[in-house]
Protein backbone atom coordinates (compact mmCIF):
# COMPACT_ATOMS: atom_id res chain seq x y z
CA UNK A 1 0.00 0.00 0.00
CA UNK A 2 0.76 3.29 -0.68
CA UNK A 3 1.52 5.75 1.98
CA UNK A 4 0.11 8.60 2.44
CA UNK A 5 2.86 10.48 3.08
CA UNK A 6 3.69 10.27 -0.88
CA UNK A 7 0.24 11.74 -2.05
CA UNK A 8 1.25 14.98 0.24
CA UNK A 9 4.31 15.12 -1.27
CA UNK A 10 2.97 14.72 -4.79
CA UNK A 11 0.51 17.53 -3.74
CA UNK A 12 3.23 19.81 -2.32
CA UNK A 13 5.44 19.48 -5.59
CA UNK A 14 2.34 20.68 -7.45
CA UNK A 15 1.86 23.71 -4.95
CA UNK A 16 5.56 25.11 -5.06
CA UNK A 17 5.62 24.27 -9.00
CA UNK A 18 2.50 26.76 -9.35
CA UNK A 19 4.04 29.14 -6.93
CA UNK A 20 6.93 28.96 -9.21
CA UNK A 21 5.00 29.73 -12.31
CA UNK A 22 2.95 32.49 -10.83
CA UNK A 23 6.71 34.00 -9.42
CA UNK A 24 8.18 34.11 -12.34
CA UNK A 25 6.51 34.24 -15.71
CA UNK A 26 5.05 37.45 -16.84
CA UNK A 27 2.26 36.12 -19.79
CA UNK A 28 -1.26 36.56 -17.82
CA UNK A 29 -2.25 33.27 -19.31
CA UNK A 30 1.20 31.14 -17.80
CA UNK A 31 0.09 32.77 -14.75
CA UNK A 32 -3.55 31.32 -14.75
CA UNK A 33 -1.54 27.85 -15.90
CA UNK A 34 0.31 27.78 -12.33
CA UNK A 35 -2.93 28.61 -10.37
CA UNK A 36 -4.47 25.98 -12.02
CA UNK A 37 -1.59 23.65 -10.75
CA UNK A 38 -1.80 25.18 -7.13
CA UNK A 39 -5.76 24.07 -7.34
CA UNK A 40 -4.79 20.97 -8.18
CA UNK A 41 -2.45 20.36 -5.99
CA UNK A 42 -4.48 21.33 -2.98
CA UNK A 43 -7.37 18.99 -4.53
CA UNK A 44 -5.29 16.20 -4.44
CA UNK A 45 -4.30 16.86 -0.96
CA UNK A 46 -7.97 16.84 0.17
CA UNK A 47 -8.77 13.61 -1.26
CA UNK A 48 -5.90 11.75 0.18
CA UNK A 49 -6.99 13.22 3.43
CA UNK A 50 -10.49 12.31 2.72
CA UNK A 51 -9.00 8.25 1.87
CA UNK A 52 -6.28 8.15 4.57
CA UNK A 53 -7.04 9.87 7.54
CA UNK A 54 -11.41 10.78 7.73
CA UNK A 55 -13.20 8.12 5.57
CA UNK A 56 -15.58 10.08 4.65
CA UNK A 57 -16.70 11.17 1.34
CA UNK A 58 -16.76 15.04 2.28
CA UNK A 59 -12.78 15.12 0.90
CA UNK A 60 -13.66 14.36 -2.57
CA UNK A 61 -16.98 16.84 -2.01
CA UNK A 62 -15.02 19.59 -1.42
CA UNK A 63 -12.52 18.95 -4.72
CA UNK A 64 -15.76 19.10 -6.68
CA UNK A 65 -16.65 22.67 -5.33
CA UNK A 66 -12.77 23.07 -6.67
CA UNK A 67 -13.43 22.54 -9.68
CA UNK A 68 -16.37 24.61 -9.71
CA UNK A 69 -14.15 27.34 -8.90
CA UNK A 70 -11.53 26.46 -11.16
CA UNK A 71 -14.15 26.69 -14.19
CA UNK A 72 -15.60 30.01 -13.21
CA UNK A 73 -11.84 31.78 -12.40
CA UNK A 74 -10.77 30.48 -15.95
CA UNK A 75 -13.96 31.49 -18.22
CA UNK A 76 -13.62 35.19 -16.19
CA UNK A 77 -9.98 35.71 -16.16
CA UNK A 78 -9.14 34.21 -20.14
CA UNK A 79 -12.07 36.81 -20.92
CA UNK A 80 -10.36 39.70 -19.28
CA UNK A 81 -6.84 38.53 -21.14
CA UNK A 82 -8.37 38.27 -23.97
CA UNK A 83 -10.07 42.08 -23.16
CA UNK A 84 -6.48 43.16 -21.85
CA UNK A 85 -4.83 41.58 -25.66
CA UNK A 86 -7.56 43.76 -27.16
CA UNK A 87 -6.57 46.91 -25.91
CA UNK A 88 -2.85 46.63 -25.20
CA UNK A 89 -1.85 44.13 -27.88
CA UNK A 90 0.00 41.91 -25.10
CA UNK A 91 -0.68 39.87 -22.08
CA UNK A 92 2.32 40.64 -20.45
CA UNK A 93 1.88 41.28 -16.53
CA UNK A 94 4.70 44.27 -16.69
CA UNK A 95 3.30 46.65 -19.16
CA UNK A 96 -0.35 46.92 -18.74
CA UNK A 97 -0.07 49.60 -15.99
CA UNK A 98 -2.89 51.47 -17.09
CA UNK A 99 -6.14 51.46 -15.53
CA UNK A 100 -8.57 53.30 -17.58
CA UNK A 101 -7.87 52.10 -20.78
CA UNK B 1 0.64 -10.82 -4.23
CA UNK B 2 4.11 -9.34 -3.63
CA UNK B 3 4.83 -9.30 -7.20
CA UNK B 4 0.78 -7.37 -8.07
CA UNK B 5 1.97 -5.20 -4.89
CA UNK B 6 5.49 -4.32 -6.71
CA UNK B 7 3.33 -3.64 -10.20
CA UNK B 8 0.81 -1.42 -8.32
CA UNK B 9 4.32 0.74 -6.58
CA UNK B 10 5.85 1.19 -9.71
CA UNK B 11 2.53 2.30 -11.53
CA UNK B 12 1.50 4.80 -8.75
CA UNK B 13 5.42 6.22 -8.81
CA UNK B 14 5.25 6.54 -12.58
CA UNK B 15 2.43 8.44 -12.80
CA UNK B 16 3.38 10.68 -9.91
CA UNK B 17 6.89 11.09 -11.81
CA UNK B 18 4.81 11.96 -14.90
CA UNK B 19 2.62 14.68 -12.29
CA UNK B 20 5.68 15.99 -11.40
CA UNK B 21 7.98 16.15 -14.56
CA UNK B 22 5.45 17.25 -16.88
CA UNK B 23 4.73 19.94 -14.39
CA UNK B 24 8.10 21.33 -14.16
CA UNK B 25 8.09 21.08 -18.32
CA UNK B 26 5.05 23.88 -17.48
CA UNK B 27 6.61 25.75 -14.91
CA UNK B 28 10.50 26.07 -16.86
CA UNK B 29 9.59 25.32 -20.65
CA UNK B 30 10.57 28.99 -22.18
CA UNK B 31 7.48 28.19 -25.16
CA UNK B 32 3.93 28.59 -23.72
CA UNK B 33 2.60 26.71 -26.41
CA UNK B 34 4.74 23.43 -25.22
CA UNK B 35 3.52 24.76 -21.23
CA UNK B 36 -0.17 24.29 -22.64
CA UNK B 37 0.74 20.89 -24.34
CA UNK B 38 2.24 19.73 -21.23
CA UNK B 39 -0.68 20.94 -18.63
CA UNK B 40 -2.44 18.66 -20.51
CA UNK B 41 -0.37 15.66 -19.32
CA UNK B 42 -0.46 17.13 -15.74
CA UNK B 43 -4.45 16.80 -15.69
CA UNK B 44 -4.52 13.37 -17.20
CA UNK B 45 -1.83 11.89 -14.48
CA UNK B 46 -3.68 13.81 -12.12
CA UNK B 47 -6.72 11.58 -12.92
CA UNK B 48 -4.73 8.60 -12.80
CA UNK B 49 -3.48 10.19 -8.79
CA UNK B 50 -7.35 10.27 -7.95
CA UNK B 51 -7.50 6.76 -9.61
CA UNK B 52 -4.82 5.14 -7.17
CA UNK B 53 -7.13 7.22 -3.90
CA UNK B 54 -10.43 5.28 -5.16
CA UNK B 55 -11.97 8.32 -6.17
CA UNK B 56 -13.03 7.50 -9.44
CA UNK B 57 -15.95 9.61 -10.03
CA UNK B 58 -13.33 12.37 -9.42
CA UNK B 59 -10.74 11.34 -11.70
CA UNK B 60 -13.79 11.11 -14.71
CA UNK B 61 -14.79 14.83 -13.52
CA UNK B 62 -11.08 15.60 -13.91
CA UNK B 63 -10.56 14.52 -17.43
CA UNK B 64 -14.11 15.97 -18.99
CA UNK B 65 -13.93 19.25 -17.04
CA UNK B 66 -10.37 20.10 -16.93
CA UNK B 67 -8.74 18.32 -19.80
CA UNK B 68 -12.27 18.89 -22.17
CA UNK B 69 -12.82 22.21 -20.95
CA UNK B 70 -10.31 24.44 -18.69
CA UNK B 71 -7.60 23.32 -21.12
CA UNK B 72 -9.36 23.82 -24.26
CA UNK B 73 -9.65 27.55 -22.90
CA UNK B 74 -6.28 27.94 -21.88
CA UNK B 75 -4.66 26.52 -24.86
CA UNK B 76 -7.70 28.94 -26.88
CA UNK B 77 -6.40 31.93 -25.02
CA UNK B 78 -2.77 30.93 -25.81
CA UNK B 79 -3.32 31.22 -29.64
CA UNK B 80 -5.03 34.10 -29.83
CA UNK B 81 -2.64 36.22 -27.64
CA UNK B 82 0.35 34.99 -28.87
CA UNK B 83 2.23 34.26 -32.39
CA UNK B 84 3.08 30.39 -31.71
CA UNK B 85 7.04 30.81 -32.82
CA UNK B 86 7.44 33.86 -30.51
CA UNK B 87 9.41 32.78 -27.06
CA UNK B 88 9.90 36.51 -25.56
CA UNK B 89 6.52 36.35 -23.92
CA UNK B 90 7.42 34.23 -21.43
CA UNK B 91 10.64 35.78 -20.12
CA UNK B 92 10.81 35.62 -16.49
CA UNK B 93 9.27 38.55 -14.43
CA UNK B 94 10.66 37.91 -10.33
CA UNK B 95 14.19 37.03 -11.30
CA UNK B 96 14.79 33.02 -11.16
CA UNK B 97 17.37 33.05 -8.58
CA UNK B 98 15.08 34.19 -6.10
CA UNK B 99 11.73 32.83 -6.75
CA UNK B 100 13.54 29.49 -7.47
CA UNK B 101 15.17 29.01 -3.67
CA UNK B 102 12.16 30.50 -2.19
CA UNK B 103 10.52 27.87 -3.38
CA UNK B 104 12.75 25.26 -3.35
CA UNK B 105 12.71 26.46 0.63
CA UNK B 106 8.69 26.30 0.75
CA UNK B 107 8.95 22.99 -0.39
CA UNK B 108 11.40 21.61 2.01
CA UNK B 109 9.87 23.07 4.86
CA UNK B 110 6.21 21.10 3.07
CA UNK B 111 8.47 17.84 3.29
CA UNK B 112 9.86 18.06 6.29
CA UNK B 113 6.38 19.00 7.75
CA UNK B 114 4.43 15.65 6.00
CA UNK B 115 7.18 13.29 6.85
CA UNK B 116 7.70 14.45 10.55
CA UNK B 117 4.22 14.46 11.80
CA UNK B 118 2.62 11.38 13.00
CA UNK B 119 -0.54 11.23 10.74
CA UNK B 120 -3.66 8.84 12.66
CA UNK B 121 -4.06 7.27 9.49
CA UNK B 122 -7.39 5.21 9.32
CA UNK B 123 -7.63 3.52 5.94
CA UNK B 124 -11.07 2.77 4.91
CA UNK B 125 -12.23 0.09 2.52
CA UNK B 126 -15.03 1.49 0.75
CA UNK B 127 -15.99 4.84 0.02
CA UNK B 128 -16.18 7.12 -3.20
CA UNK B 129 -18.40 5.86 -4.79
CA UNK B 130 -21.29 8.63 -7.09
CA UNK B 131 -24.01 7.56 -4.76
CA UNK B 132 -21.99 8.31 -1.75
CA UNK B 133 -20.96 12.09 -3.41
CA UNK B 134 -24.41 12.29 -4.90
CA UNK B 135 -26.50 11.91 -1.53
CA UNK B 136 -23.99 14.38 0.58
CA UNK B 137 -24.63 17.18 -2.20
CA UNK B 138 -28.10 16.84 -2.29
CA UNK B 139 -28.26 16.61 1.79
CA UNK B 140 -25.82 18.34 4.34
CA UNK B 141 -23.92 20.21 1.56
CA UNK B 142 -27.31 21.36 -0.22
CA UNK B 143 -26.40 24.85 0.05
CA UNK B 144 -23.15 25.01 -0.85
CA UNK B 145 -24.34 23.24 -4.05
CA UNK B 146 -26.66 26.22 -4.99
CA UNK B 147 -24.40 28.97 -3.94
CA UNK B 148 -22.28 27.07 -6.40
CA UNK B 149 -24.58 27.01 -9.25
CA UNK B 150 -25.33 31.04 -8.76
CA UNK B 151 -21.73 31.07 -8.53
CA UNK B 152 -21.59 29.34 -12.39
CA UNK B 153 -24.63 31.67 -13.36
CA UNK B 154 -22.49 35.11 -12.44
CA UNK B 155 -19.55 33.58 -14.12
CA UNK B 156 -21.00 33.09 -17.12
CA UNK B 157 -22.91 36.36 -17.32
CA UNK B 158 -19.42 37.82 -16.53
CA UNK B 159 -17.63 36.33 -18.85
CA UNK B 160 -20.65 37.17 -21.59
CA UNK B 161 -20.09 40.82 -20.38
CA UNK B 162 -16.70 40.61 -20.80
CA UNK B 163 -16.63 39.62 -24.20
CA UNK B 164 -19.30 41.58 -25.57
CA UNK B 165 -18.02 43.57 -28.81
CA UNK B 166 -17.02 46.94 -28.16
CA UNK B 167 -19.12 49.47 -29.81
CA UNK B 168 -17.61 52.20 -31.40
CA UNK B 169 -19.86 54.67 -30.17
CA UNK B 170 -18.53 54.16 -26.72
CA UNK B 171 -15.11 56.68 -27.45
CA UNK B 172 -12.72 53.51 -26.99
CA UNK B 173 -9.49 53.68 -27.65
CA UNK B 174 -9.38 50.78 -30.35
CA UNK B 175 -12.00 52.06 -32.61
CA UNK B 176 -10.21 50.80 -35.73
CA UNK B 177 -12.03 47.05 -34.27
CA UNK B 178 -14.83 47.01 -36.01
CA UNK B 179 -17.52 46.99 -33.62
CA UNK B 180 -20.12 44.49 -35.34
CA UNK B 181 -17.71 41.05 -34.66
CA UNK B 182 -17.24 38.90 -31.69
CA UNK B 183 -14.27 39.55 -29.37
CA UNK B 184 -12.70 36.30 -30.42
CA UNK B 185 -12.35 37.39 -34.11
CA UNK B 186 -11.19 40.89 -33.19
CA UNK B 187 -8.18 39.32 -31.09
CA UNK B 188 -7.87 37.23 -34.40
CA UNK B 189 -7.92 39.19 -36.54
CA UNK B 190 -5.73 41.74 -34.69
CA UNK B 191 -3.26 38.84 -34.22
CA UNK B 192 -3.62 38.12 -38.38
CA UNK B 193 -2.95 42.06 -38.87
CA UNK B 194 0.16 42.12 -36.52
CA UNK B 195 1.71 38.79 -38.35
CA UNK B 196 1.48 41.12 -41.52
Amino acid sequence: MIPLQHFLIVSAGLLCLGLYIVLVRKNAVAILMGIELILNGASIAFVAFSRYVSGAVTGQTFVIFIIIIAVCEAAVALAIILNIYQNFRTVDTDQTKELKG
Amino acid sequence: MQFSDLIYQMIFYAVAAIVLGSAVIVALSRNIVYSAFALLLTFFSIAGVYVFLSAEFLAVAQVVIYVGGILVLIIFAVMLTNKVKDVNLSNPSAPAYIAGPLVALIFAGLVWLITSTPWKVALSQDMGTVNDIGNILMGKYMLAFEVAAVLLLGALLGAAYLARPVRSAHGRKNNTLSGSDSTLSDASNGARKERN
